[in-house]
């Protein structure tokens, strides 16, 4: 790409040629790819195929243009700019590798974010004060039993993970096949909310005393001479037991995480412990757990983060009923079921506020440690 | 953390048995309530609405096996025009803000642009930002252009969404690629488009196949991205939101239930057994998602 190139007319001939060639191909792929979204969205388009044969090519479209459309446009506008003068290509190039994506965080974060919260004061009802979301959000009951489960929430479930995680993952470290153990508990992780929360609706299935029972824990209870209970709609078991949900999905993560922190330990830190005459158990607590505190901070607080915005369980088990709603919901429900747009921004605007001071907590502490990708 | 590397553990030495104990029950408990939904989506509706599915295992011959659940959730059921949707959403809004995070993270790394620190510091910054703040103004978006209940509409919604976490991953792998392999690569006459798709991509794959996979599972198992702008009607509806509709319609149907909740996992969870050791680097790094 010398610059003496360039001054010589045959070349310079050529690449004119190549221009227009490159321009014609730019514009062809914009077309193909407009085109191709058009059909997509068209819900007769592919009718006549038949039901399998109409739906597995709609498939077949959607990734095309899906994944080869991102590349062909990148591909495209690259070969465009090849053609500026070096100078100019030199200035635009950078931007045409970021702009794609700061397009895109612009308009799905930035511009939604202050949007809500310049709304969450605006859109008021008739007659209402600035603060008027805020004041109904705290006041209405719903509302400060949302808030109320969410605090319950934070408070069981990411303490609650991180014991069991430990505990596990320093146990399973002292067994012969840890990693097959390991991988029973972590498999829940790639389990949908959703999904977990059918196959704990499952377990907490209950059925008039007497009768067969087919609820696995109110089979044991009933076994046992016990009376089954409905834990899905006794308040406040239904809480707690939507918790448990939370808990059975994160142990894995913590799990994992404080296992490879746990290996990090060097050994002489703990023999020379040993030797001191320090036991096992004062060996994990005074040792142990002191080395690997970064870790135990980074688990907590990333489960602390999910369990704040937790919507899929309480969406799916009882959508909200039965005293269980949490804030997330609230706002899914502001938004779909009572179309008040300024009180599920509100909402929004709260759980932002919450989740700030515990994400500020992780990505400082992910930094100390040095943990990156 | 399958490595079998040298030992250098916190507790080199062996549990006995109240260790192997406390473990073969946590195994337990944990596999329990899977194992409950597995046996049951096997069982004729007869039983498996009468009994416990723990009968099952303790009389297997009596049981009456049957394919039926499966047959009946993925035609009736709409679990495999669900499973097609979820197929058609996850792997675009997998794959395209893959491409744009590298893109952007090899030039917020290598190419010098002006406001290129103060760009990356925001986009690192929005990592705080939960994506409930940007529900209802983007709802309202896709209300008047048009793009709720579509698939580009719910692809760009992921690519919004998993951008920052993308781009702050692969920015720390590319930004560490020795220097020297680019500058003799400019050398020989490269672009900074040819070292991007040659030298950089190739490179940082265990980057990319660690965001790949992460963000595959955030985007097959969510159920709220997809409720707002892909909504519930049956031609895009996809597998959470089609599993938790019959959950609410069918409760008691728990052998159809199970059925659908065990199509809805098959595929996450075999790609996560298959690519664990990615799987876990994601998660390291990916603990930050917003």
């Amino acid at each position: 790409m010398s610059e003496a190139v360039e001054l010589q007319a045959p070349v310079q001939n050529g690449r004119r040629w190549g221009v227009l060639r490159d321009v014609v191909i730019s514009v062809g792929v914009i077309g193909l790819i407009w085109l191709g979204l058009r059909v997509l969205r068209d819900p007769e388009a592919f009718s006549e195929w038949g039901d399998l044969t109409g739906k597995l090519a709609q498939a077949m479209l959607a990734l095309v243009l899906g994944i080869a459309g991102i590349w062909a446009l990148f591909i495209v506008v690259n070969s465009l700019v090849e053609h500026l003068p070096a100078r100019a290509a030199e200035l635009v190039r950078p931007w045409i590798f970021v702009l794609p994506a700061l397009a895109v965080v612009a308009v799905y974060l930035v511009y939604p974010a202050i949007r809500t919260i310049i709304q969450s004061f605006t859109e008021v009802p008739e007659g209402g004060g600035i603060f008027s979301n805020y004041i109904e959000a705290f006041t209405d009951p719903a509302v400060q039993i949302a808030i109320r489960n969410n605090v319950i929430w934070l408070l069981l479930a990411p303490a609650a993970a991180v014991v069991i995680g430990l505990a596990f993952a320093a146990l399973a470290d002292r067994v012969k096949h840890e990693s097959l153990a390991k991988t029973f508990v972590f498999v829940p992780l790639a389990i949908s909310m959703v999904g977990a929360s059918v196959i704990w609706g499952y377990m907490y299935a209950w059925r008039v005393p007497g009768t067969d029972q087919v609820g696995f824990i109110n089979g044991v209870i009933q076994f046992f001479g016990g009376e089954p209970i409905p834990f899905l709609f006794e308040i406040p078991i239904n809480t707690y037991a939507m918790i448990v949900i939370m808990i059975w999905l994160q142990v894995g993560f913590a799990m994992v995480i404080l296992s490879a922190a746990i290996k990090g330990v060097p050994v002489e830190l703990t023999e020379a412990a040993r030797i001191d005459g320090a036991s096992e158990l004062q060996n994990f607590f005074k040792v142990l757990v002191p080395s690997i505190r970064g870790s135990i901070i980074t688990v907590f607080t990333t489960i602390a983060i999910v369990v704040l915005k937790v919507f899929d369980i309480v969406y799916t088990l009882t959508g909200g009923n039965l005293e269980t709603e949490v804030v997330a919901l609230r706002m899914y429900d502001a938004m779909f079921r009572f179309r008040n747009f300024g009180q599920a921004t509100a909402m929004a605007v709260i759980l932002f506020l919450a989740v700030v001071p515990i994400m500020i907590v992780n990505v400082r502490n992910l930094r100390k440690q040095g943990i990156e990708a | 953390m399958t490595a079998r590397t040298l030992r250098r553990t916190g507790m080199p030495n062996r549990g006995g048995w109240p260790v192997k104990l406390s473990v073969f029950l946590i195994v337990v408990l944990w596999t329990i309530p899977s194992l409950g939904l597995l046996v049951s989506s096997f069982r004729p509706a007869s039983e498996a609405t009468a009994t416990g599915w723990w009968t099952a295992l303790f009389s297997p011959l009596a049981t009456d096996w049957t394919f039926a659940n499966y047959a009946n959730v993925l035609g009736k059921g709409g679990m495999f025009d669900a499973f097609v949707n979820s197929l058609i959403v996850t792997i675009p809004a997998t794959v395209i803000p893959i491409t744009l995070a590298a893109f952007a993270a090899y030039a917020f790394a290598w190419v010098k642009f002006r406001g290129r620190a103060f760009l990356f510091a925001v986009v690192v910054g929005l990592l705080v930002v939960p994506l409930q703040m940007s529900l209802v103004p983007l709802l309202r978006i896709y209300q008047a252009t048009g793009l709720t209940g579509s698939f580009l509409g719910i692809w760009l919604a992921h690519t919004g969404f998993g951008l920052p976490l993308a781009i702050y991953l692969l920015y720390n792998y590319i930004s560490q690629l020795p220097k020297d392999i680019f500058e003799s690569a400019y050398i020989d006459g490269a672009t900074p488009f040819t070292a991007f798709t040659r030298l950089v991509l190739p490179l940082s794959y265990p980057a990319l196949a660690a965001f790949a996979i992460f963000q595959f599972l955030w985007v097959w198992n969510d159920l709220l991205v997809a409720l707002v702008f892909l909504g519930t009607t049956s031609d895009v509806s996809v597998l959470t939101i089609q599993l938790a509709t019959l959950a609410g319609t069918r409760g008691e149907s728990i052998h159809l239930l199970s059925a659908a909740a065990f199509v809805s996992m098959v595929l996450p969870v075999v790609v996560f057994l298959a690519l664990q050791r990615f799987f876990v680097r994601g998660l390291l790094a990916g603990s930050v998602k917003g």
